[in-house]
């Protein structure tokens, strides 16, 4: 039986997982639960996971949320190449560092973009707050400040000379902005050239696939969301 | 050469590492960061972690920061006994699991009530108003339910029979509401006999040492407040005031 993962690519997390499980070739299924369409709401996928996000993963009885804990448990199923949680211990601590700290910046900035520019303006049918978008966008520059000069450096990867899970979940974090029209890479060239060998590592293919769905999210703003999802948002989205 | 950790005990990560290192018998070091004296602002606190954070590692040259991967290092460097992170693909995944969903959903909440209730009058001199308290209690409580029924579920701990990393965390944060007059423990029976075979898992003594000062807490308002903090915290505060 092969491993079902529960996905959106419109979520950074399940594209993180997507480009892994496929650089990896691991062998899953793909089900898609369109969160547009309020699909993780649904008491089916609730039996998947209780918390009602994506991405989830399903192998067998066994069930698993959060994207960090699916990644290293694929990494650790199916033995992935060492470079992506590098056994070295101080390696690996780098990586776990990298991990933990990006919850509640890189991750958390990016996504409030996204909720400023794109899902609030879905949900309550008027146009995006200026000020709030600005504020989000500086909260991001101070984790994107912090991100350089701790985690980059001046490496190539985060741990070093090659990609691991850091730079993975990193990149699909900063690609919701572009998408929404933030261009966070523009005047940082050291992040530019950082991105340009994470997309070479993965494969350049490979990352456009995954992106694609995030990179035309203009078409989201025709979206009609089902009344359940908009009060579920509402409430989800409350300042 | 001794592994150095930088602590401060009010922070709730520092007490985890503070618990598993004792407890595990690990020698370190205890280099005391004291927040509220500002020294994790200081320039030589920034050579050990740029982020000027507590909890912070030095091991020779070798600096670390964030909790989990401060625990995570220590387990593997000094062999810890399996149950803290278990060699079990799926039970290992389900500390994982909780690890990742505790930064923005018990640690985001659990320590609100502090800086509502003490730090913010603190640094600021102004109270607030309780229904700001008590919108951070709610959106706690949510967490808390979500932590009952998907985390703790009806096992004695996060991932079966045995204590983990996943136990030790969420216990460190779920004391920094009980040091303000928060008893998060009170009408939830399952959680409290949860918190009480951590505390006997742990050892009740280390237990109390670790959470001394925050149980203590309301002795901070004679304290003088260094300057330079108030002036880092003021973007902080004022957004917490909002």
């Amino acid at each position: 039986m092969v491993v079902e993962l529960f996905l959106d690519l419109r979520s950074q997390p399940c594209r993180a997982l997507f480009i892994f499980a496929k650089k990896n070739n691991i062998p899953f299924e793909f089900k898609h639960v369109e969160l547009l369409k309020g699909q993780h709401l649904s008491e089916e996928f609730g039996k998947v996971n209780v918390l009602k996000k994506v991405p989830a993963l399903k192998d067998g009885a066994f069930t698993l949320a959060e994207s960090t804990a699916i990644l290293l448990y694929l990494s650790r199923k199916f033995n992935t190449p060492d470079h992506w949680y590098p056994s070295d211990l101080q390696k690996r601590a780098r990586v776990d560092e990298y991990l933990s700290w990006q919850h509640t910046t890189i991750r958390e900035k990016g996504c409030k973009i996204f909720i400023t520019k794109v899902l609030v303006p879905l949900v309550v049918g008027q146009p995006f707050s200026p000020e709030k978008l600005e504020e989000a966008v500086e909260e991001l520059n101070s984790a994107l400040k912090q991100f350089e000069e701790k985690f980059l450096q001046d490496k190539p990867f985060i741990v070093g000379n090659e990609i691991s899970l850091a730079d993975l979940v990193a990149i699909v974090e900063l690609m919701q902005p572009v998408g929404c029209g933030c261009d966070i890479f523009e005047n940082r060239p050291k992040l530019v050239e950082w991105r340009s060998r994470v997309e070479e590592a993965v494969g350049k293919e490979l990352f456009q696939q995954a992106h694609e769905i995030m990179l035309n999210v203009k078409n989201m703003s025709t979206t009609q969301l089902p009344p359940e999802l908009r009060e579920h948002l509402k409430q989800l989205l409350k300042p | 050469m001794v592994v150095e950790l930088f602590l401060d005990l009010r922070s709730q990560p520092c007490r985890a590492l503070f618990i598993f290192a004792k407890k595990n018998n690990i020698p370190f070091e205890f280099k005391h960061v004291e927040l509220l004296k500002g020294q994790h602002l200081s320039e030589e606190f920034g050579k050990v972690n740029v982020l000027k954070k507590v909890p912070a590692l030095k091991d020779g040259a070798f600096t670390l920061a964030e909790s989990t991967a401060i625990l995570l290092y220590l387990s593997r460097k000094y062999n810890t006994p399996d149950h803290w992170y278990p060699s079990d693909t799926q039970k290992r995944a389900r500390v994982d699991e909780y690890l990742s969903w505790h930064h923005t959903n018990i640690r985001s909440n659990a320590g609100k009530a502090l800086w509502i209730k003490v730090l913010i009058p603190l640094f600021t001199g102004q109270t607030l108003p309780p229904e700001k308290l008590q919108e951070v209690m709610d959106e706690l409580a949510i967490s808390l339910k979500q932590f009952e029924e998907k985390f703790l579920q009806d096992k004695p701990f996060i991932v079966g029979s045995e204590i983990s990393l996943a136990d030790l965390m969420a216990i460190v944060e779920l004391m920094q509401p009980i040091g303000v007059g928060c008893d998060i423990f009170e009408d939830r029976p399952k959680l409290s006999e949860w918190r009480n075979r951590v505390e006997e898992a742990v050892g009740k003594e280390l237990f109390q040492e670790a959470h001394e000062l925050i149980l203590n807490i309301k002795e901070l308002s004679n304290i003088q407040i260094d300057p330079q903090l108030k002036e880092h915290l003021a973007p902080v505060l004022r957004k917490m005031m909002k």
